[in-house]
């Protein structure tokens, strides 16, 4: 089993370190980016697939020169090697572009599934998965909660969850699969991971290196961010302070005010 | 291999991992059990067998031999982390490293390939076995002697003060071999496997801190060892002690700089919870002033420290000045953040029910071991007055 995840580096939302530049768009240069989290149980249901079936697998991400320390965290997991498509051109790309791009690193590789997560948290438009399978003429299964694959037929199934229940699919390998957390929890990297992952090997690519027959960019970006602003905060939070068995009382008391309980 | 140095201060994300695995797994494991070791003031084998099945005991060691390959940084890091939980559990590794340092610097490939993979994995552990009763800061002056009987030594002598000495497998001993030569060509270094006929533990100390470390008086009785348990050249043996110091005295300042951090967070987490007139007590700025200052004191420790062991790594003609300093104002500042922190804690600071006394007692002797502080000075001072 050959697994590519689709890894992206974002802004780690736990320190808040999502901030726009004065061109309107994310900044991304900060040091404190993490692998974008959805990925993460992409590339936990990748590891597990390639435990139970032997294999390796390879983070595909499109970002900026500093990914690689990024895509280090992923590696320590327990992926075999990454690929890294970095160009000065693809700064403030759009998701259409970002989808091309994905789209043509994929055609530079050999693989029987695409893993991606539901979205990122950076951008979240959650279409970009769904766009390199079209591009990409891949079966699409989406919101997938559970991955059984069939090497030696080369088929696989998927259990879809959908708001009643859940969908058995079936496709033909290749396939892209985008993954919801249903999945299992990512592991933490072990130090033997960590130090292991120094040997391991990031290919970089820039555009030239990729076969693109669409323009990509900033420069041709087909959506742009208008005005952004904060949610407003909410004045009456109440924050209880007391010891664990009066601090319980003081919320059950709360609860039960608004007959919530 | 394509480890990558930092660049600068600001540490890689590989390192940023380590430390992160290793504290996680401090606080989930470690922490719970250490106001426990304290008590019992036994050796911590469940802590061992964690640290060794999560792979940290194998951070010194090369990859070749069963280890992780880690740098020195990377070594301390880990030590921080388990520092802040917990000091003993930060000297399991810290001593597994000095012990094994002898043989990483002076060991053949051989030896080294005898006694390493089962020290990486944890399987045996190994003391570093120098001070004497009458040779403390005078290292040279090791009454112990090793003479030389057809293919094999014989070891006479006691060693005091010996970490982890009671439940080592194996001891990196100094002994005296030529009795005649000047002071820094008399020693050699040994390694004594701790069933070896002759070999015993005198005592174990009663210690104020540090105390799930067993610090042992250890007697050599005319034991013999293997010639091919010489580590290094005959004579070689001050110099290779003095080069261990210099990669381990970071390994000591790690664990200040972690019991100062653990200190600070227990300080801060009750400042904000303790109220007294009506408010928490971290509202008040005399708390506030103390808060700050145990954070600059600890701050500068660590990246001293962090720039030391880079320094050390890249090779730096003044290691022995790096390694000191770091280890002086690490010990000095986990010395004064510890009781800072039991002063911000007031009454409760002083007693067991938080860890912060504890951490008092434990601080006390990263003043004192691999070189007093005033040792340290010394070898500061040398290093700045020798004409080169």
């Amino acid at each position: 089993m050959r697994i590519v995840v689709l890894s992206k580096p974002v802004p780690d939302p736990a320190i808040g370190g999502e901030h726009l530049g004065p061109d309107d768009r994310l900044v991304r240069s900060g040091a404190s980016a993490v692998i974008n989290g959805n990925d993460e149980y992409a590339l936990e249901a990748a590891l597990k697939l390639c435990e139970a079936h032997g294999g390796e697998v390879t983070l595909l991400a499109m970002a900026p020169e500093s990914a690689p320390e990024t895509l280090r965290k992923g590696l320590a997991m327990g992926a075999h090697r990454a690929v890294h498509v970095t160009d000065p051109a693809l700064a403030g790309s759009c998701a259409l572009s970002t989808t091309r791009v994905l789209a043509a690193a994929l055609r530079t590789q050999s693989y029987d599934l695409v893993l991606a997560g539901v979205d990122t948290s950076d951008g979240a438009g959650g279409i970009v998965a769904a766009g390199v399978a079209t591009l990409l003429g891949l079966p699409y299964l989406s919101y997938a909660a559970r991955i059984e694959p069939d090497p030696a037929a080369g088929r696989v199934r998927v259990r879809r969850l959908s708001p009643v229940g859940y969908d058995e699919l079936e496709a033909p390998m290749p396939a892209l699969i985008g993954c919801t957390q249903v999945l299992g929890e990512p592991r933490y990297p072990s130090l033997k991971g960590i130090m292991a992952a120094r040997s391991k090997e990031i290919t970089a690519l820039t555009l030239a290196d990729l076969e693109l027959e669409e323009p990509v960019g900033g420069g041709v970006a087909t959506s742009r961010l208008l005005s952004s602003h904060l949610p407003p905060s909410r004045g009456d939070t109440q924050v209880i302070r007391e010891p664990a068995a009066d601090a319980a009382r003081a919320i059950a008391d709360f609860l039960a005010d608004r007959r919530i309980v | 291999m394509t480890a990558r140095p930092p660049s600068g201060l600001r540490l890689t994300e590989e390192q940023r991992l380590l430390r992160d695995a290793v504290r996680t797994l401090a606080d989930e494991r470690v922490a719970p059990r250490a106001a426990e070791i304290d008590r019992a003031g036994e050796f911590p084998w469940d802590i061992k067998d964690l640290l060794a099945g999560q792979d940290i005991l194998g951070l010194p060691f090369p990859e070749r031999h069963g280890g992780l390959g880690g740098e020195l940084l990377t070594v301390c890091l880990a030590v921080e982390e388990l520092s802040r939980a917990c000091a003993t559990t930060g000297l399991i590794l810290a001593v597994q490293e000095l012990g094994a340092l002898p043989l990483l610097l002076a060991g053949t490939d051989e030896q080294q390939d005898r006694w390493f993979p089962d020290l990486a994995a944890g399987k045996t552990l190994i003391a570093f076995a120098l001070t004497e009763p009458e040779a403390g800061s005078d290292a040279a002056a090791v009454r112990t002697r090793a003479v030389r009987d057809g293919d094999s030594y014989v070891i006479d002598g006691t060693k005091r003060f010996i970490s982890q000495g009671s439940v080592a497998d194996l001891v990196a001993v100094f002994a005296v071999t030529d009795a005649d030569a000047d002071r820094h060509h008399r020693l050699s270094c040994f390694i004594v496997p701790s069933d070896a006929t002759g070999f015993r533990v005198v005592r174990v100390e009663h210690k104020m801190g540090i105390r799930g470390s067993p610090t042992a008086e250890l007697a050599f009785d005319g034991v013999r060892v293997p010639i091919d348990h010489r580590v290094g050249a005959e004579g070689d043996g001050f110099s290779i002690a003095m080069r261990t110091l210099d990669r381990s005295r970071p390994g000591i300042a790690a664990q200040a700089v972690g019991i100062a951090q653990g200190a600070l967070d227990a300080a801060t987490a009750y400042a904000r919870e303790r109220r007294q007139f009506g408010r928490a007590i971290g509202e008040f700025q005399m708390i506030q002033a103390m808060l700050a200052d145990m954070d600059a004191a600890t701050e500068s420790a660590r990246q001293l420290l962090y720039t030391a062991c880079l320094e050390i790594e890249a090779g730096a003609p003044d290691a022995s000045r790096w390694s000191a300093l770091c280890k002086l104002v690490a010990g000095d500042a986990a010395m004064r953040v510890t009781t800072d922190a039991v002063q911000v804690l007031g009454g409760y600071g002083y007693v067991d029910e938080y860890p912060v006394e504890r951490m008092m007692r434990d601080a006390k002797i990263t003043q004192l071991y691999e070189g007093t502080q005033q040792i340290q000075r010394l070898v500061v001072a040398r290093a700045l007055l020798t004409n080169d």
